[in-house]
């Protein structure tokens, strides 16, 4: 087995707040290998967004990392002086963001932006910056790159805006990329066409991906593992037709069933009963106990950590070998 | 719950405490508008009794001073008055006609703005171009014409009998298109609102709309503007009476004291125009400090 | 056709918009008024205790068609008829008024922050006169919480103190508060999470099983729209490009433009799986080409698509679906060849 690119370690995240601390992330866990995509799906307020701002260093204040460690190639990254922590972001982690507007500066062309990305972290000169800059444009599928290189952000459509992200998220080559919900601001035929594009460049050029949605259908087509987060923590694990087909933890089963098919109609969808705990009330235990329909008293006193499950990892007692109980059919 | 402790837990009260220019501003304001309000209790004299007056206590310097005495703790003016209960009487009226002017442009600006801000298209477009035409005129000058027409259209009793309402209104007029851009601007993004549509549907009337859903939702920033606009329409007030055309001199307010002081300031009694003056910057301060706090305390952006 | 009289129904419904620039700029750039046909030529009729959605991508003009169906807009041409009556007149009368409601989007813009739940529910009861003084009022709010999963006593809190799926069961509460019988509901479970979306969606199936009500569908899923739909129309650029009942049009859709979107869908069944999505974007609609709007994206465009709009038609083969599209009607969409191959 190769080593992981990057390993995430009891990652806990913290809001202080009049009313006390939050924890928003909870001991998360997870590797991600060279080449692998990696995604992450769950809930709005679940935590996969956060995961991903802690990884490249831009966790909105007040929120701070509280404990654990991330590492690329072995080296601790959580700890880095904003400085050195700006030249691994764009060097090394590239990042997408659900909204282009947000990546890019409007007041630049897009060729400056990309040239000025290159030149800070490779090194090539102007002539060879300004090249590969419409190689990366044709690249992500844009028509007429040569001219279209000195145009500036609002002149380019938003699936054709996501494009250039995505270039310039690639153009330094970084090692991996952190991509949030980067087709959720799309209608779906250009959904498909981002998200074919992405997964081509970065199988082509090696890199790893953590791809942070909520949208299982992209996740399914897209990821090779899946991480299912859910009020702060890693509920599941596993390799991504394991997890949407045979989901081992009590909320990842649900969330699955509850997905509307588009090859046939249910009269009555399966659905988890409630809703997710705010952070001001995470249950002690298991933090789904309330809802989930397995329960037993140890998850109301005892969190659970990631066993072994069948072909996943799940954070849930019913895999607990030592204690074995009657072994639910989830 | 009651409506008290629902405000004792809230955000607002909480960053209210954790503030301290608020609570020192708070408290300024608090001694400002309790000295002025309760003149007629709290003042040792009553600089309007005639029959109290001497000319014998004239010019006395304030106690600080070796002459000064602790009868009068800023000592008294040209006809013998107690500077510290003039300026709490002066403060009185600074503070009727600063409220009251606010709450006349409130009145007016919400009234505007959100017959502007609702009903769109060409209503809207005349009134806001009233408003943007009368905003290129310094609002000192407008408050300046609005006493001269009504100086000139009144009766010269009559003019001196209602001094104050002419200059409420006149402050007044000169402030409102400021609260009736905010509340258009709201209410344009309100009326939008998915909330505001449901009412539609149903059938609710216009008016009724604008006032029970989208005026709650402007109140925030309203609230905010009318404390900033306080502090202005006081000044305004004060610069008015300074320059001898706001309140008549028989109620004079704290910019009537600064102008009747302004005589003495070099002749050595200072004392008689500083003293109203640091009243006034403590009032308008302390407002503004509290109207500054008050909008990045509801601006959820900063927060 | 002696069929009972639609509930809703839409008669070549326009509505167009008029985007210029200030008469200033314009005369000094020299450009004419510039329209939006946001909704242009629209028709269908929805029979009472049923259900239509409308799908597409953004600015098809589907939820213009929601506001247009409960009278937030005026159509510019073209007619909406409510049980057979023009809805503008339909809607003069409270009675008739009350028979329609509608459920929003955004559940955290749908409630009024400043009231309470039970004023929010309230209000189409005391605008409508339905419940004659505060105890009764109080009943019937109660009761209509309880009937979308909440309990009585949640309507003295405020909007934010609920989740969004909360949220959204307040906004059908409201919406039922009036006893309506037809519900326009414009993506009411696309700005939720998919576990929330299934109890909202199992809700809503619930509420039409029991009141009967009549359902105007707007999505951008399909997949959700399989769940709900009797019959589906797809937009396109302010048309309605294909009809089918849901079942048809799911397992044969014609036109190609549905056959695109169905492709672009990533399925769960799919993972690993390669997929050739539809080239393109979506033109401007203040400025569509010619003809068949869908050509410059479409695999089978000719000359007659570039030049001549295709009228909605019965398709061959699928006599039920309606589809606009010169190659169907002239089989050149390859149907029969495949369903012969079947």
């Amino acid at each position: 087995m190769t080593s992981p690119l990057l390993e995430v370690r009891d990652l806990v995240v913290e809001f202080p707040t009049r009313r006390g601390t939050l924890r928003a992330l909870d001991k998360v866990s997870f590797d991600i290998a060279p080449g692998e995509v990696l995604g992450v799906v769950g809930e709005s307020g679940a935590g996969k967004s956060m995961t991903g701002a802690a990884i490249i260093g831009l966790l909105e204040p007040p929120g701070r990392v509280a404990g654990g460690s991330i590492l690329l190639r072995g080296e601790r990254i959580d700890n880095l002086p904003p400085r050195e922590m700006r030249r691994i972001r764009g060097k090394r982690i590239g990042a997408i963001f659900q909204d282009p507007l947000t990546t890019l500066n409007p007041l630049y062309t897009v060729g400056r932006q990309l040239t000025e990305t290159m030149q800070t972290h490779l090194d090539i000169d102007a002539a060879e910056a300004r090249r590969r800059a419409v190689g990366w444009l044709e690249a992500v599928g844009i028509p007429a790159a040569a001219e279209r290189v000195d145009a500036y952000p609002h002149q380019f459509s938003g699936g054709m805006r996501q494009r250039v992200v995505i270039a310039l998220a690639l153009c330094a080559e970084p090692e991996m990329v952190v991509a949030d919900e980067p087709t959720t601001a799309l209608d779906v035929s250009i959904q498909a066409q981002v998200i074919a594009l992405l997964k081509r460049l970065t199988r082509e050029k090696g890199t790893s991906v953590m791809l942070i949605t909520h949208d299982m259908g992209v996740i399914a087509e897209t990821a090779d593992r899946v991480a299912v987060m859910y009020a702060g923590r890693v509920a599941e694990i596993g390799p991504v037709r394991s997890v949407v087909k045979a989901a081992s933890h009590p909320y990842s089963a649900g969330l699955m069933a509850s997905i509307p098919p588009l090859s046939h109609r249910v009269e009555h969808l399966p659905q988890i009963d409630g809703a997710m705990p705010r952070l001001t009330a995470i249950p002690q235990g298991c933090a789904y106990n309330p809802r989930c329909p397995h329960v037993f008293d140890r998850c109301k006193v005892e969190r659970p950590e990631l066993l072994p499950a069948n072909e996943t990892r799940a954070a849930c007692w019913l895999f607990d070998s030592h204690a074995p109980r009657e072994r639910a059919h989830v | 719950m009651g409506a008290l402790a629902r405000f004792w837990g809230s955000d607002l009260f909480w960053s209210f405490r954790t503030t301290p220019t608020a609570i020192i501003s708070a408290i300024v304001a608090l001694v400002c508008i309790v000295g002025a309000v309760a003149a007629p209790v709290l003042a040792p004299y009553n600089p309007f009794d005639l029959a109290s007056l001497n000319l014998m206590d004239a010019f006395n310097p304030p106690a600080l001073l070796e002459e000064g005495s602790w009868a009068h703790p800023f000592g008294t003016d040209d006809q013998g008055r107690d500077v510290l209960s003039a300026i709490m009487y002066g403060a009185r009226v600074s503070l009727l006609v600063g409220v009251s002017a606010t709450a006349f442009a409130l009145l007016l600006g919400v009234l505007v703005g959100l017959t502007a801000g609702y009903a769109g298209g060409a209503a809207d477009a005349v009134l806001m171009r009233i408003a943007d035409i009368q905003l290129t005129f310094p609002s000192i000058l407008v408050a300046l014409l609005v006493d001269g027409v009504a100086r000139a259209a009144l009766p010269r009793e009559l003019h001196d009998q209602i001094a104050v309402y002419v200059v409420i209104v006149a402050i007044g007029i000169s402030e409102w298109p400021k609260f009736a851009r905010t509340v258009r601007g709201s209410a344009l993004v309100e009326r939008n609102k998915e909330y505001v549509l449901a009412a539609r549907v149903i059938g609710v009337s216009p008016p009724r709309i604008m006032l029970t859903h989208v005026l709650p939702n402007v109140l925030g920033p309203l609230l905010v503007l009318a404390t900033l606009n306080l502090g202005l329409a006081i000044l305004s007030e004060a610069t008015l009476s300074f320059l001898g055309v706001g309140v008549p001199p028989t109620q004079p307010s704290l910019g009537t004291l600064i102008r009747i002081g302004n005589d003495f300031l070099f002749s050595g009694e200072w004392w008689i125009a500083i003293f109203p003056g640091l009243a006034l910057v403590a009032m308008v301060l302390s407002v503004n400090l509290l109207g500054d706090w008050l909008r990045d305390a509801l601006n959820p952006r900063l927060r | 056709m002696s069929e009972t009289v639609p509930i809703f129904e839409a008669r070549e419904l326009s509505r167009h918009f008029d985007v210029s620039r200030p008469a200033l700029q314009r005369l000094l750039a020299r450009e004419g008024r510039r329209t939006l046909r946001a909704v242009d030529g629209v028709s269908f009729a929805i029979p009472p205790g049923t259900t239509m959605s409308l799908v597409g991508e953004s600015g098809c003009g589907k939820s213009t068609v929601a506001r247009l169906a409960v009278g937030l807009y005026e159509p510019s041409a073209g007619q909406a008829l409510f049980e057979g009556q023009d809805l503008g007149e339909a809607r003069k009368s409270v009675a008739q008024r009350r028979r329609m409601q509608m459920i929003f989007q955004d559940p955290y813009a749908s409630l009024n922050p400043r009231w309470r739940v039970a004023d929010i529910i309230g209000e189409p009861i005391r605008a409508f006169g339905i419940a004659n003084g505060g105890a009764a009022l109080r009943e019937k709010v109660g009761a209509l919480l309880q009937q979308v999963g909440l309990s009585a006593a949640d309507g003295s809190r405020f909007p934010h103190e609920f989740s969004g799926g909360q949220r959204q069961r307040i906004s059908i509460a409201r919406a039922l508060s009036s006893n309506p019988e037809f519900l326009v509901c414009d993506e009411p479970t696309s700005a939720l999470d998919v576990s929330v979306q299934a109890q909202i969606l199992n809700l809503m199936k619930d509420l039409q099983r029991k009141l009967g009500l009549t359902y105007l569908f707007i999505s951008h899923n399909l997949a959700v729209v399989r769940q709900v739909s009797d019959r589906v129309g797809v937009m396109y650029l302010g048309r309605i490009v294909e009809s089918a009942p849901a079942e048809t049009l799911f397992t044969t859709p014609r036109h190609p433009y549905t056959r695109a979107l169905m492709e672009a869908i990533p399925d769960l069944d799919m993972a690993g799986k390669e997929r050739q999505p539809v080239g393109g974007e979506v033109p401007s609609p203040i400025n569509p080409p010619s003809g068949c709007t869908f050509n410059p994206r479409c695999p089978l465009a000719n000359g007659r698509c570039r030049a001549e709009r295709p009228a909605l038609l019965a398709a061959r083969g699928t006599p039920e679906t309606l589809v606009a599209c010169h190659a169907v009607e002239e089989g050149r969409d390859g149907f029969e060849g495949q369903r012969a191959a079947a």
